[in-house]
């Protein structure tokens, strides 16, 4: 290839180049994850997302941090990062005050496919910050309540002190043909709910196999077993979709770091249907 | 007694007898129970419930029963010391709770806390122990129905091992 | 075809020079052959030879003078469209931000020019052009780096001891992707180089040497010479399905046996010249005031590479190694549409392991000289 066959129609935009964005709100959730509400600013008449994509967001001098986005897709000129504290930029992140300036770049990867449920039954299963990626599908499906049928959440948390959005929770529980069921690793005194790992929810449900869709999000132990529940109650890898992490430090595919097997995280994922990766995921430190 | 009243109450006691036979049917645990075995076990049946906050079943006490929980929720509590129980996992409808009735020393491991109200069916163990010694096909069908009940428990607990959503912070809070 | 006598090599360079290239070719520094500024014929390692083999390489005097007796040595020519370091972006506090700029996407690109580009290392720039410059996402020092870069490409009339292009389909002779090619022809009393354009910024400097048409035999001679060189390379890649052949393998007893051997020192992705994996590290001054973000080159064996938040995805040097092979001759076809190997040999004369990646495809393959 010449160099008169590079990529003729790209523009020379610097995929790397950050964008100053300030913080709007920063709001603990629980000990140690806490959502940033963004004003995007000048950036924001370009910036549209799609659910299940995520930012780099960058602190001055510190680095960046892949992060999902957990708003409403719909409501693109404020964005939310739900962020789990756990390292350097993390905690960077987490001392950057309102009116503040970070980094911003993106959005990145693959989406859930929300058009596959039309006219079906969704369900979608999350495992501790894997709910945040998935926040913005439950709107989503809100907002066009009637393209889809039945809404199942189910989601699993270490504890009680660790449940995500338990508001949000509550008020979905009681929209029409919505059932949210709720458990934790570890119970305490106060908590009358399940207990247990979020695949022995299943237990209480009656899934129309042919007729759901599925969004897992999770520890990748986690989603293996809910892909083993899933299909115990007769859904085809077809229908099953998860969201996949790997440690990023480019989001455009050139560094190398997020491969898993000859898939990029970062490009061709986040978001996977089953059956691409599947081979995949049985392969022990791929 | 006046007979009216009696009248009444064996009119609800038969009512009783029929739904049970209905809720012991419908139960996922006995999903596709022959129809002699199914009679088998609804011979010691009875409608029971708990109040919420009140013990299902206790720690080191002699397990002659097992429960299909209808409605409800039942922790599993393991006693640690006098002043600490850690609940464990949660037993819920559609979902049977005990097993030690089959196996010896048939004394229960937990505790079993209702943390909301509980409707369950309460098998009694001792006489369906008795059952399965005498007709092996029903002892069979009973260990292979909660052999996949431990299994599966034992799965879910192992997940909960793993400690799966906990991350080692880099940074000390 | 056009012949110009090796006596007329200059005029090549000066016919660079004159429009504003900065040249870039093989010259000796210590005990190696590597690449960088020359000025005159005179820079170039002309007499010298080298010898190859798993975990050695020499220099030696050649009893000719032929100005390209050697093959490839430890460096390739990505540094200079993937430099080891580049700085992405300077930051500055401002107020209650901060301002962002790229230093480096105003200044205009120097204009290269690089003499003496080998056939696989022309696939590599290929190969790398499909990472960096075909994708939705394109990287613009690389673009444009690459772009304003002449190419003059040397065919192989000398195979190296680890070099196995001639499997890979890369080499000894190119068929495009350069802007001039040469091929240097032994003669008695008459060294030359048979010589022709692959563009036309290639065909408007030949226009201006003193070149004479290339008969039958030259043709032939420079032929045969680039047939022997082919002829004589001792190491093969079993290709046949190997993509399939490794994805299926996963497992296999092999890749313990390599790990026993292998340091993860990570020459072999150093030396390489498609491997493009990158990390970036962030500094701020000391008042705090001012930050940049660079990227440097990064390999998959170190052991930071896969940390994730839950821990290590590949803690164990033979998943690494596997990772890397795999990648390499399997993934990367799956990702780019090509093997991201072209037989150039460096991972197997740079291991100081000597560990030869075409003896482990044979050994998974369960089959060859080397099983």
């Amino acid at each position: 290839m010449t160099h008169d066959a590079l990529h003729p129609a790209v523009e020379l935009a610097d995929p790397l180049l950050v964008h100053p964005v300030t913080i709007k709100k920063m709001t603990w959730e629980t000990d140690d994850t806490f959502t940033l509400d963004i004003n995007l600013g000048e950036v924001a008449q370009d910036y549209t997302f799609r659910p299940g994509q995520f930012n780099m967001l960058y602190v001055f001098g510190l680095g960046e941090a892949a992060i999902s986005i957990s708003s409403d897709a719909a409501e693109p000129g404020t964005i939310a990062h739900t962020i789990h504290r756990v390292g350097t930029v993390t905690t960077g992140l987490a001392q950057v005050k309102r009116g503040e300036m970070i980094g911003l770049r993106g959005p990145y990867g693959s989406s859930w496919p929300i058009d596959a449920a039309r006219g079906k039954d969704v369900c979608i299963v999350a495992g501790g910050i894997g709910l945040a990626p998935l926040r913005p599908v439950v709107y989503a499906l809100f907002r066009e309540r009637k393209a889809y049928e039945r809404i199942i959440l189910l989601y699993g948390a270490r504890s009680p002190m660790d449940l995500l959005f338990r508001v949000e929770l509550e008020e979905w529980s009681k929209e029409h043909n919505v059932e949210v069921l709720v458990t934790v690793d570890r119970g305490d005194s106060s908590w009358k709910g399940h207990i247990g790992v979020v695949t022995t929810l299943f237990s209480y449900l009656k899934i129309d196999a042919r007729a759901t869709v599925a969004y897992v999000c999770g520890p990748e132990t986690m989603m293996k077993y809910t892909i083993d529940e899933l299909e115990r109650r007769g859904l085809h890898e077809d229908q099953v979709y998860l969201s996949m992490e790997r440690n990023m430090k480019c989001a455009v595919g050139f560094c190398g770091h997020c491969q898993y097997g000859p898939e990029f995280i970062c490009k061709d994922g986040p978001v996977f249907k089953l059956p691409r990766i599947r081979p995949l995921l049985e392969k022990k430190e791929l | 007694m006046p007979s009216a009243a009696l009248d009444l109450m064996h009119k609800e006691s038969l009512m009783q007898a029929e739904d049970l036979t209905e809720v012991i049917r419908q139960h996922p645990f006995l999903a596709d129970l022959s129809k002699v075995h199914m009679e088998v076990l609804v011979g010691c049946a009875s409608n029971v419930h708990f109040a919420e906050g009140s013990y299902a079943i206790r720690e080191g006490e002699i397990a002659n029963k097992f429960y299909l929980i209808r409605t409800g929720l039942v922790a599993l509590e393991s006693v640690v010391n006098a002043r600490r129980r850690i609940r464990i996992q949660t037993v819920g409808p559609g979902e049977v709770l005990g097993w030690s009735w089959l196996l010896r020393p048939y004394r229960w491991h937990f505790n079993g806390l209702a943390v909301a109200e509980v409707r369950a069916i309460a098998l009694d163990g001792e006489c369906l122990r008795n059952k399965c010694e005498n007709d092996h096909d029903f002892g069979y069908e009973m260990l292979s129905r909660f052999s996949r009940v431990i299994e599966r428990r034992l799965e879910a607990t192992r997940m909960q091992l793993l400690d799966l959503y906990t991350t080692t912070p880099k940074v000390k809070k | 075809m056009h012949i110009l006598v090796s006596t007329d090599l200059h005029v090549l360079f000066e016919a660079l020079l004159s429009r504003g290239y900065t040249l870039i070719g093989p010259t000796v520094r210590g005990e190696a052959i590597v690449y960088d500024q020359i000025s005159s014929v005179e820079d170039l390692p002309r007499g010298y030879g080298d010898e190859q083999s798993p975990a050695r390489y020499s220099l030696r005097r050649r009893d000719d003078d032929l100005y390209f007796g050697f093959v490839v040595g430890p460096q390739s020519w990505k540094k200079y469209f993937f430099p080891p370091r580049l700085t992405l972006f300077t930051a500055a506090k401002t107020g209650k931000g901060f301002a962002v700029s790229s230093p480096g996407a105003e200044s205009p690109p120097r204009k290269l020019a690089f003499f003496g580009v080998r056939p696989c290392e022309l696939a590599a720039i290929d190969v790398q052009d499909r990472v960096f410059a075909a994708g939705e996402y394109v990287d613009p020092t690389y673009r444009k780096t690459r772009e304003s870069t002449f190419l003059v490409a040397v065919n192989c009339t000398v195979t190296g001891g680890n070099c196995f292009c001639s499997s890979m389909g890369t080499g000894p002779e190119a068929a495009a992707g350069f802007d001039l090619v040469l091929t240097e022809v032994e003669s008695p009393g008459r060294n030359y180089f048979t010589i022709a354009a692959g563009s036309a910024r290639g065909e408007s400097i030949l226009a201006v040497l003193p070149c004479s048409e290339a008969g039958p035999p030259e043709q032939k001679a420079a032929h045969e010479a680039l047939q022997q060189a082919a002829s004589s390379q001792v190491k093969r890649m079993a290709r046949e399905n190997l993509p399939q052949i490794l994805k299926d393998n996963f497992e296999h007893p092999r890749w313990d046996d390599v790990a026993n051997r292998c340091l993860a020192c990570t020459n072999c992705t150093m030396v390489c010249p498609t491997c493009f994996c990158s990390t970036v590290e962030d500094a701020t001054d000391l008042a705090g005031t001012h930050a940049s973000r660079s990227r440097r080159w990064d390999s998959c064996f170190t052991m930071d590479f896969t940390k994730v938040a839950g821990g290590n995805i590949r803690p164990s040097t033979r998943a690494r190694y596997r990772q890397w092979l795999t990648h390499k001759l399997s993934n990367w076809v799956d990702q780019f549409g090509t093997s991201g190997c072209v037989g150039c040999g460096r991972c197997i004369t740079w291991c100081p392991s000597g560990i030869d990646i075409t003896a482990e495809v044979d050994a998974i393959r369960g089959t060859g000289p080397h099983a």
